[in-house]
């Protein structure tokens, strides 16, 4: 029932297949926080979704005891804030420069794949020609900056006891579309950004990842049905 | 103990980005060296410490770059946190308030951001130019929402202080003086915005906005053409 659900302490308006809202899942996942996930129709959204959201009316939003959260980063800075004992993405802020800095690097590098990566692999399956071939150089560019940014680390860093941190939790759902990125845009994420492939099979492995991110088909299959709707060849 | 390091900002005087920074660090009382960057010929201190995208503001603390204002104002916050002798907070302390406080600065970056580059830089035409304005009005009256539900009756988005909300727009209000008087009518309009209109009013009356948040719409019209010609002999 509607009712019973919102008083639940976690609740999660999601859409499968969607990085945003995946982030979410493995934050909490990886925090031990128990969470009721609710997948929503975005050809008819729930009032939940329009009531909790006004502005965006999108997914994920997070309910913590009926209150919204929207905005996937947003939301998993809000789970590090709001449940200070489970473990941290972010290094937690204690008024020293070298964790506020490696607090700014994670937003900084968490913002960039924000900017980048989601827009331009919809270009690179919605576009052909030479706009397509742009937006291949484009994302080939992108996977080498994030590479040279993880850099020989096992992870992107910050999070607890060696974990995922912020920056992986918000890139690695990214990593079930690489195969898409690659058929649409014939490259290899191996050739070109062999330590970020390297990185994602090491994401793979990982329980709250592995349990909460689709099949590299699956997204392959969803972007075929988006295709096909949007009358691309 | 704070950040021990020299401040340096690398700047440009009429950037909603670099003038949110400077507001902070003069709300925290942080004496730090400007540096106004030519954006046509941009430093080698620029382009070796924001390598990705470039641009200013880049924020120096002993000589380590933090770039993008969002996170060089929260960095700045977390270094310098409220408190100490008076110093005012930017962040909201509590989780979910810290939330909402992100997600409106989200929404102003994400919206009005567009709308301005498209009236100053972006228009070709009067009717392109409309559309940017209706934009950014929407948005604007958006926040007039935005600014009842975070101020809570209280002067600022913040409360009783400036805030992040408030830096974050606030850093816009210079060009904005400038799109009324090319657009001939307020885009923060006393009639459709009241709220905004007085919020607009009292933060550029504080102490941290002096001096940082431009006035002078005849100067920065001016300085427009300069950045104009600097993207078209950057477009060749």
């Amino acid at each position: 029932m509607a009712a019973a659900a919102e008083e639940k302490e976690l609740v999660l308006l999601d859409f499968w297949v969607s990085p945003f809202g995946q982030r979410c899942r493995i934050a909490m996942a990886e925090k031990g926080l128990e969470f009721e996930y609710r997948e929503e129709d975005l050809g008819n959204k729930s009032d939940l979704l329009l009531r909790s959201n006004p502005v965006h009316k999108k997914i994920p939003v997070l309910l913590h005891a009926g209150r919204p959260v929207c905005e996937s980063l947003i939301i998993l800075q809000y789970l590090d804030d709001a449940f200070p004992d489970t473990p941290h993405l972010l290094p937690p802020a204690n008024s020293s420069s070298d964790a506020a800095y490696a607090r700014a690097r994670a937003r900084f590098w968490a913002d960039y794949v924000d900017k980048k990566l989601y827009d331009c692999g919809s270009r690179l399956w919605r576009l052909k020609g030479e706009p397509q071939a742009a937006a291949r150089r484009e994302m080939v560019e992108i996977l080498r900056t994030l590479e040279a940014e993880l850099g020989d680390g096992e992870f992107f860093g910050g999070g607890e006891g060696g974990r995922l941190g912020f920056v992986d939790v918000a890139l690695v759902p990214f990593t079930a579309w690489f195969y898409s990125y690659e058929r649409c845009g014939g490259f290899s994420v191996e050739e070109v950004a062999p330590k970020l492939a390297a990185w994602a099979r090491r994401c793979g492995q990982i329980d709250s990842v592995a349990k909460h991110l689709p099949s590299p088909e699956k997204v392959y299959d969803f972007i075929a049905v988006l295709k096909k709707k949007y009358g691309v060849e | 103990m704070a950040g021990s390091g020299e401040l340096k900002l690398l700047g440009v005087w009429s950037s909603p980005y670099a003038i949110r920074v400077r507001v902070v660090l003069n709300l925290k009382s942080l004496p730090y060296e400007y540096v106004e960057e030519n954006l046509g010929d941009k430093s080698d201190l620029l382009l070796a410490s924001n390598p990705v995208y470039k641009s200013v503001p880049v924020l120096l603390h002993g000589g380590r770059p933090v770039n993008e204002s969002q996170v060089i104002v929260q960095y700045i916050d977390e270094v310098w946190p409220g408190g100490a002798g008076g110093r005012p907070s930017v962040m909201p302390s509590d989780p979910y308030e810290r939330a909402v406080a992100r997600f409106w600065a989200a929404y102003v970056d994400d919206k009005v951001r567009p709308a301005w580059l498209a009236i100053l830089f972006g228009s070709k035409t009067e009717e392109e130019r409309a559309v940017a304005v209706a934009q950014a009005v929407a948005a604007l009256e958006t926040l007039e929402g935005a600014f009842g539900e975070c101020s809570k009756g209280k002067p600022f988005f913040g409360g009783d202080g400036v805030g992040f909300v408030d830096v974050v727009l606030g850093g816009y209000l210079g060009w904005f003086t400038a799109i009324d008087k090319l657009i001939g009518r307020r885009l923060i309009d006393p009639a459709r915005t009241p709220a905004l209109a007085a919020w607009e009013e009292r933060f550029r009356a504080t102490d941290a906005a002096k001096g940082v948040v431009p006035d002078d719409a005849d100067k920065l019209l001016e300085f427009r053409q300069t950045l104009l010609g600097w993207s078209a002999s950057k477009a060749k």
